[in-house]
């Protein structure tokens, strides 16, 4: 059995860390099924099997959202530069510019904590509720 | 591994987590002085001093012809808050238990948050530091115990700011008592005297553990400076075959850069 999603030795790995991966892993199958149901279906013509497939299809994009939120969760700035640019009209790269610029300047007044801190990342707490 | 030596402590990722959300869960209400001052960091546990960006002169510079000083930095103050678990409600929490006794937990978070708003509002001068309160040239207002004069004295703090051009918005920090006699207290009318104090500053009354009396600061920024080196974190000591030893700790320094944003209202 291969542990191919691992780029760093998994014993040495935080089991966060490591279900991070698995879910990582997960959202890429699901994106490639995703990609397989399209090229069958851009050639198939039989009425039947296309519904099949379309309903397959259906389920392959409910299990990629679910791995998505379950990874936004887990990435709270993720999530928020994710929310500026999903489901909105217009230019996506302009709305991912603006998104990343005001999501990382926004974490950093915060004080997000460092990169693999262990700390209760509470950091400042402006505008916080009183 | 981190100093904190979390992999050590006989506790499970399901342990930390709850032990950690409840942490997070007490300090928030309780940190006052991180909803009024300006954050800077975390910087890191070997993060040691704050620049200050002055010089001393050293009076026995190492040459003729040689002028010598020495920077003058700002050490970071380590705080810790010690605690003990007990073991059976940790294994209760892996069983599922919800009603899980963190009081030990609980009552270090006050202390060590309490403790944070103390340096911050009235300073740490064994450790050089300053607090927002002692540091300003704004003659005091004595808020006293009759709380429907308070709009009184939180107006004239707000002139003084302004008349010393500082801009508001403003923000007041106030003792436990004193917040709560403002939460229970309605002026002539009715009218809520939180809600009055309010419109006043322009900005949020702030439940201050720690403070003595009130304090009325500017939130315009720039004026107060909170430097966290490691963030509130729980660290693990030792245990035995009954309890787990713990404890909250942060590093950080504060420096008052414009004492006259700020009011000091003792009791």
């Amino acid at each position: 059995m291969g542990f191919d999603q691992y780029h760093e030795p998994p014993s040495e790995l935080p089991e966060e860390a490591r279900t991070f991966a698995r879910m990582s892993a997960n959202l890429i199958e699901e994106a490639e099924a995703i990609d397989w149901y399209e090229q069958r279906l851009a050639i198939e013509r039989d009425p039947d099997a296309r519904a099949i497939m379309l309903d397959a299809e259906g389920e392959e994009f409910k299990h990629f959202s679910m791995n998505l939120e379950f990874l936004f969760r887990r990435l709270p700035l993720w999530r928020e530069i994710a929310q500026g640019i999903l489901f909105q009209e217009g230019d996506i790269v302009e709305h991912g510019e603006e998104s990343e610029e005001e999501a990382t300047e926004g974490e950093a007044a915060k004080g997000a904590p460092l990169a693999g801190s262990e700390s209760l990342g509470i950091g400042s707490l402006r505008g916080s509720p009183e | 591994m981190s100093h904190l030596l979390r992999e050590h402590a006989p506790v499970t990722s399901a342990g930390w987590k709850l032990l950690d959300d409840e942490a997070r869960e007490r300090l928030t209400p309780a940190l006052a002085a991180r909803k009024l001052v300006d954050f800077s960091g975390p910087h890191g546990w070997d993060h040691s001093a704050t620049n200050l960006g002055r010089v001393e002169e050293i009076s026995d510079p190492p040459g003729d012809g040689i002028a010598a000083g020495q920077r003058r930095v700002l050490g970071l103050v380590e705080l810790r808050a010690h605690f003990a678990i007990s073991r059976s409600q940790l294994d209760d929490a892996e069983r599922g238990a919800v009603d899980i006794d963190l009081e030990t937990l609980d009552g270090a978070a006050r202390r060590i948050a309490t403790a944070e708003n103390a340096a911050v509002f009235h300073g740490l001068a064994s450790a050089g530091m300053q607090g927002i309160a002692e540091a300003s040239t704004h003659e005091t207002i004595n808020l006293g115990e009759d709380c429907e004069v308070y709009p009184r004295h939180v107006a004239k703090s707000v002139d003084a700011l302004r008349a010393s051009g500082v801009d508001g918005p403003y923000g007041l920090a106030l003792s436990p008592e004193g917040h709560t006699h403002v939460l229970e207290t309605a002026e002539h009318g009715g009218y809520p005297l939180m809600q009055h104090l309010q419109e006043i500053l322009g900005g949020p009354i702030i439940w201050a553990p720690g403070v003595n009396g009130g304090v009325v600061v500017s939130l315009r920024g720039g004026d107060f400076l909170f430097d966290s080196g490691e963030d509130l974190s729980i660290g693990y000591e030792n245990h035995d075959a009954d309890s787990v030893q713990l404890y909250l700790e942060e590093s950080f320094s504060f420096r008052v850069a414009t004492p006259e944003a700020a009011v000091p209202l003792p009791t």
